[in-house]
C-alpha cells in the first residue's frame, strides 16, 4: 500500500519552474531516496509535501486521503537541511516545545524525550542550552525532535551532515529500526553510497523533472553497460585474448574488465577463456553504482537542455 | 488554538526568565526618578555664583539691585570701563554691566560684557532690576506712592474647571501627564517593535522557522511572537504601575516642597515649572480608570499595528543584518514624526492637526495618549475617541494581514537579497 502518492505536482516561481509535474508513489514502510543536484527542485518538493508551500496543481494525498496541511502537520516529521534549533533554550525544553507543537502532550514527550537521550547518551546535555553542544550533538538533538511525535512519514534532509562514523552509524541503525516498525521515510542526500545502502526505491530529479524513479536494484540492472570482470590465474599473452565476444576496457594485476558484445553471452566469455586454457579465478558482472547512474543522467539531461 | 498557546508561552517566558528583564523593568522607573530628582539636587546644591561687575553712568541705580541667590552685583566707580572689561575676568568678576547716562523717558544703551554666554536667569535678573529701579523712580517723579500702589496691585489665581463635572481641572497636569503618557508610548513602540522584528530575524537566521513551519502555519508563528512579547510589555508595566506608585509615595521623603520648587526653575521652560507646582494636587483628580484603560488599549493597538509591519521586515532579513537598518525606515519615520505632532499636540490638544493625527493610526496610539488627559469629553469628545479606536482596530487587522503575507514568504526565503518592492508584490500575489 502507497502511504504517500503524489500526482503531478507543479510550483512554478516568477523565474523558473522549480518543480515541473512530477509524479511518484512510496510505499508504507520503505525508504525513498530523493536524489538531485543543488537546485533540482528538491527542497520545494519537500516543503510542499511538509505542508510548508501550496503547490501551484497537482495532488498529495496520504494515506490515500487529499493531504491537508492543517490537520495532517502530525503525520508528518521533518529535517531540513539547514539545521535549526533555538541557540539559547536548553536542549530539553527545546525537544518538548517542538514535540508539544507537534500535538504530543508534555507527559508522553517527556517519557520519551528521556528514553531517547538515555539511547543516544545525551542526558548530561539535556539541560545544555542548544549553542554549547557540538555540531553533531545538535544534529542528534535536531533528529530526536524529528521522530519525537513518531510520524508516519519522516523526512530527512541530508541526516549524516556534521555526524562522526560512529554517530552517523547510529543514525542509520535507528533509521533502519523506525523503517522496520512500519515509519515510511523519505531520505533526500547527494551521499550516493548510503543511498544504496539505506534506500529501497530512489527518485532521480533535474531542473524540476524526473528523471528516473524505481528500486535500487532495477536501476542498476536498467543502466548495466555489458561489463564484466574477470580473474585469472596466469596472465595471458596477446594473441589469446583475440575474439569477437568481447573488447577489453581495461587490464588489471590478474584481471580484466571486459564489455559483452551484443550477439554474445557470459558463457561465450568462459568458454573463451577455458578454451585458451587461462585459469579462471572468479567472474561477475559489473553492475553500475547510483553514483555513476546519477552523474551520467544529469549529464544527459544538461546536454539536452543545453542543445535544445 | 493550543499551539499559539505555546507559541505565546516560549515567547513568553524566554524573555522574562532573561537576567536582563529584571535589570531593564527595575532600571526605567529608576531613570524617570532620576530625571526629576537630579535636577533638584543639582540646583539645590549649585555652588556657582555669579558676580557682575556694574560700571554706573548715570548715577541712579547703585545700591539699588537686588542680590539674589546666585547672583552679586558690585558697582565700580574707580575704575575705566575698558580696561574693566579686560581686565574683569582677573579681578573674579563673570562680567561687566554698563550703564550709560540715560533719559528716564527712554531709557537705552545698556550693554554687558563676558566671554561667556549669559544665562537666561542672569539676564533675567538684570532686566528685571534695571526695570524696577527705572519703575521706581519713574513713579518718585510722578509722585506715585509705592506702598499705595503695592497694595493696589492684584494678585488673583483662576480655577479652571471642567464644564461637565465639578473636578478641577488643569491643563499643566494634562500637559505633563500628555508628555508623559504620548512619550512613553513612543519608547514602547519602538522598544517593542525591534524587539519582535529581532525575534523573527533570529528565527530566519537560525533556520529554526523551517522547523517551525512544519509544524504550525507561518501565520501563528508570527501572531504567537507578536502577543508573547505584548504579554511581556504588559508585565513590564503592571510592575512599574506598582514602582511608580510606591516611588510617588515615598517621593515626599526626598524632596522639601523648596526642591521642587529649585527643580522647576532649573527647567527653563516656565510652563512646565508651573505644570510641576499644580501638578502634585491634581493627579488624584484626574479620571485614572479610563487613562489607564485608554492607555493599555491604545499601547495594545498601536503595538499590533507596528509590530506586525517590524515582524514582515524582520522576515526579508538575511545573514547580513545592516540590510535591514534601511528597511526599517519606513517603519520608524511614521513613529518618530508622531512624536513631533505629540509635542504640538500637548500644547494645543484641539488643533486640527492633533485631531486628525489622533485618529489616524499611524499616529493615534501616542497623539492620542496626548490629548487623552485633557479632558474626555471635554477636550476629546467620545465620537472622537471611538472612531480612532475602531480606525485604530481596522489599521492592526490590515497590517497584521498585509504582514502576514509577506512574512509567510519571506521567513523562508533564503540566499538572496530582498527588496522592499519585491516584497510588496507578496502582498497581493495569491496563495
Amino acid at each position: 500500500m502507497n502511504l504517500l502518492e503524489v500526482q503531478h505536482l507543479k510550483k512554478y516561481y516568477a523565474t523558473h519552474k522549480a518543480v515541473d509535474d512530477i509524479s511518484f508513489n512510496i510505499a508504507q514502510g520503505s525508504i525513498f531516496g530523493l536524489l538531485g543536484p543543488n537546485g533540482a527542485g528538491k527542497t520545494t518538493l519537500l516543503r510542499m509535501i511538509t505542508g510548508i508551500f501550496y503547490p501551484d496543481s497537482g495532488n498529495i494525498l496520504l494515506n490515500g486521503r487529499h493531504f491537508d496541511p492543517m490537520n495532517d502537520l502530525q503525520a508528518i516529521g521533518y529535517m531540513p537541511e539547514e539545521r535549526g534549533l533555538y541557540k539559547k533554550m536548553p536542549v530539553a525544553e527545546q525537544v518538548l516545545y517542538l514535540a508539544q507543537l507537534k500535538g504530543l502532550d508534555k507527559k508522553t514527550a517527556n517519557a520519551r524525550i528521556r528514553h531517547w537521550f538515555d539511547k543516544f547518551e545525551m542526558n548530561a546535555w539535556a539541560h545544555k542550552k542548544v549553542d554549547e553542544l557540538s555540531k553533531g550533538m545538535q544534529q542528534k538533538v535536531q533528529f530526536i525532535s524529528t521522530i519525537l511525535h513518531e510520524p508516519k512519514l519522516l523526512i530527512l534532509d541530508e541526516p549524516f551532515s556534521g555526524l562522526d562514523p560512529i554517530n552517523s552509524n547510529l543514525l542509520k541503525q535507528e533509521i533502519f529500526n523506525l523503517s522496520k516498525n512500519g515509519t515510511t521515510i523519505i531520505f533526500s542526500t547527494h551521499r550516493m553510497e548510503q543511498v544504496e545502502e539505506i534506500c529501497d526505491h530512489i527518485m532521480l530529479v533535474n531542473k524540476g523533472h524526473k528523471i528516473l524513479d524505481g528500486s535500487v536494484k532495477q536501476i542498476r540492472q536498467d543502466f548495466k553497460q555489458g561489463l564484466f570482470r574477470i580473474g585469472v590465474g596466469v596472465m595471458p599473452n596477446a594473441a589469446q585474448m583475440a575474439t569477437w565476444h568481447f573488447t577489453i576496457v581495461s587490464v588489471d594485476d590478474h584481471s580484466f574488465t571486459l564489455k559483452l558484445n551484443p550477439d554474445s553471452t557470459t558463457n561465450d566469455i568462459l568458454m573463451h577463456f577455458i578454451r585458451q586454457e587461462i585459469p579462471v579465478t572468479y567472474f561477475e558482472e559489473i553492475l553500475p553504482s547510483i553514483n555513476e547512474v546519477f552523474i551520467s543522467q544529469v549529464q544527459l539531461t544538461e546536454n539536452v537542455a543545453a542543445t535544445a | 488554538m493550543n499551539k499559539i498557546y505555546l507559541i505565546i508561552q516560549r515567547e513568553f517566558l524566554s524573555r522574562v526568565r532573561k537576567r536582563s528583564f529584571l535589570i531593564v523593568t527595575l532600571l526605567v522607573p529608576l531613570a524617570f526618578a532620576a530625571m526629576i530628582i537630579i535636577p533638584a539636587v543639582l540646583a539645590g546644591n549649585s555652588n556657582s555664583s555669579t558676580k557682575v561687575a556694574v560700571v554706573d553712568k548715570s548715577g541712579i541705580f547703585k545700591g539699588q539691585f537686588q542680590d539674589s541667590r546666585n547672583t552679586y552685583f558690585k558697582f565700580i566707580s574707580d575704575q575705566h570701563p575698558d580696561s574693566l572689561k579686560r581686565h574683569y575676568a582677573d579681578q573674579g568678576y563673570s562680567g561687566v554691566l554698563l550703564i550709560p547716562e540715560i533719559d528716564l523717558e527712554r531709557p537705552s544703551g545698556f550693554e554687558y560684557y563676558s566671554d561667556a554666554q549669559a544665562s537666561i536667569a542672569l539676564e533675567h535678573t538684570i532686566t528685571n532690576n534695571l526695570n524696577s529701579v527705572i519703575e521706581r523712580k519713574r513713579m518718585e517723579i510722578n509722585g506715585i506712592d509705592k506702598a499705595k500702589l503695592d497694595a493696589i496691585r492684584a494678585d488673583v489665581t483662576v480655577e479652571f474647571k471642567d464644564s461637565k463635572d465639578e473636578k478641577k481641572g488643569s491643563s499643566a497636569a494634562s500637559f505633563i501627564l500628555g508628555y508623559a503618557s504620548g512619550f512613553t508610548m513612543y519608547f514602547m513602540l519602538l522598544l517593542f517593535g525591534t524587539s519582535v522584528m529581532r525575534g523573527v530575524m533570529e528565527e530566519k537566521v537560525n533556520r529554526i522557522a523551517e522547523v517551525m513551519i512544519s509544524s504550525v502555519r507561518p501565520f501563528q508563528l508570527m501572531m504567537g511572537k507578536i502577543t508573547g512579547i505584548a504579554a511581556v510589555g504588559l508585565l513590564q508595566f503592571l510592575i512599574w504601575g506598582v514602582l511608580l506608585f510606591l516611588l510617588s509615595m515615598a517621593m515626599p521623603l526626598f524632596m522639601s516642597p523648596e526642591a521642587i520648587q529649585t527643580a522647576n526653575q532649573a527647567g527653563s521652560n516656565a510652563e512646565m515649572a508651573e505644570a510641576m507646582q499644580k501638578f502634585s494636587f491634581v493627579l488624584g483628580k484626574i479620571n485614572w480608570a479610563l487613562f489607564i484603560g485608554c492607555f493599555i488599549f491604545y499601547f495594545l493597538g498601536g503595538y499590533l499595528f507596528y509590530s506586525s509591519l517590524y515582524a514582515a521586515v524582520g522576515s526579508l532579513a538575511n545573514e547580513d543584518a545592516s540590510d535591514i537598518q534601511q528597511m526599517t525606515l519606513p517603519l520608524t519615520a511614521p513613529i518618530i514624526i508622531s512624536s513631533i505632532i505629540l509635542v504640538r499636540a500637548v500644547a494645543d490638544p484641539t488643533s486640527p492637526l492633533a485631531v486628525w493625527a489622533s485618529i489616524i493610526p499611524f499616529s493615534s496610539p501616542l497623539v492620542m495618549m496626548a490629548r487623552i488627559p485633557a479632558g474626555v469629553p471635554g477636550t476629546v469628545p467620545y465620537w472622537q475617541l471611538l472612531l480612532s479606536m475602531l480606525v485604530l482596530i481596522g489599521g492592526f487587522i490590515a497590517s497584521t494581514w498585509i504582514a502576514g503575507r509577506i512574512y509567510r514568504t519571506g521567513i523562508l526565503m533564503y540566499g538572496k537579497k530582498i527588496t522592499l518592492k519585491e516584497a510588496t508584490r507578496w502582498i497581493f500575489s495569491k496563495s
